[in-house]
């Protein structure tokens, strides 16, 4: 299978911000369980492990728009948008059951972990539709 | 909506890797196309008949049925 070359940018965009993030988080856990850290300087080691979080998104939405090859870009729009059926769906059953105190309390970022599963599942109904119709 | 595309290409002798080269579009594109999965934008459209020297109502059929 070739690649166009918006998908060759978002994949090496998606790899840079996964070694960003590991390395963020990675300190962040490190000089917090050690108490290293405190005033504003913890605020702003707490948010960087999120920035490259934030990039996946940027590099979502860059890829749709650098995406030349209209069928590409409607079917990665596709599996998009079941991630954010997922997660917002996995949300908002959660939240209501966490509200009547029937499941534990979930951190917010678990939501943006939702999302990506989402779209390891949108990406499983792609290659479904594809193969089906082959 | 139906195409002939997957006859003009066979005519041509073309795979769809090699026509998705000439539109620059991917081997999904052609495929999705030649199977009526998906329907090319009119720019799209235009350029798959202007490559096969015919008017775009003889690459794809109406959906009315009227061309």
């Amino acid at each position: 299978m070739r690649f166009s070359p918006a998908q060759r940018r978002y994949s090496r965009r998606v790899l840079i911000l996964a070694i960003v993030y590991a390395a963020l988080l990675l300190s962040a856990v490190y000089l917090f369980a050690r108490h290293l850290v405190t005033g504003p300087f913890a605020y702003l080691l707490g948010v960087l492990p999120a920035l490259p979080v934030v990039g996946f998104f940027v590099a979502v939405g860059a890829y749709l728009v650098e995406e030349q090859d209209e069928y590409l870009r409607l079917i990665f729009a596709r599996q998009s948008l079941i991630a954010t059926g997922v997660a917002m769906t996995a949300a908002t059953v959660w939240g209501f059951l966490e509200g009547f105190d029937l499941v534990p309390h979930a951190v917010a970022w678990a939501w943006p972990v939702t999302w990506f599963a989402g779209m390891g599942i949108g990406a499983c109904v792609n290659r479904m539709v594809e193969r089906t119709a082959a | 909506m139906n195409n002939h595309l997957r006859t003009l290409r066979a005519e041509r002798g073309w795979s769809q890797q090699q026509l998705g080269e000439l539109l620059d579009v991917s081997r999904q594109s052609v495929n999705a196309i030649e199977t009526g999965r998906y329907d090319p934008s009119l720019p799209l459209a235009f350029r798959i008949a202007e490559l096969f020297g015919l008017a775009i109502e003889q690459v794809f059929v109406s959906p009315s049925g009227r061309s």
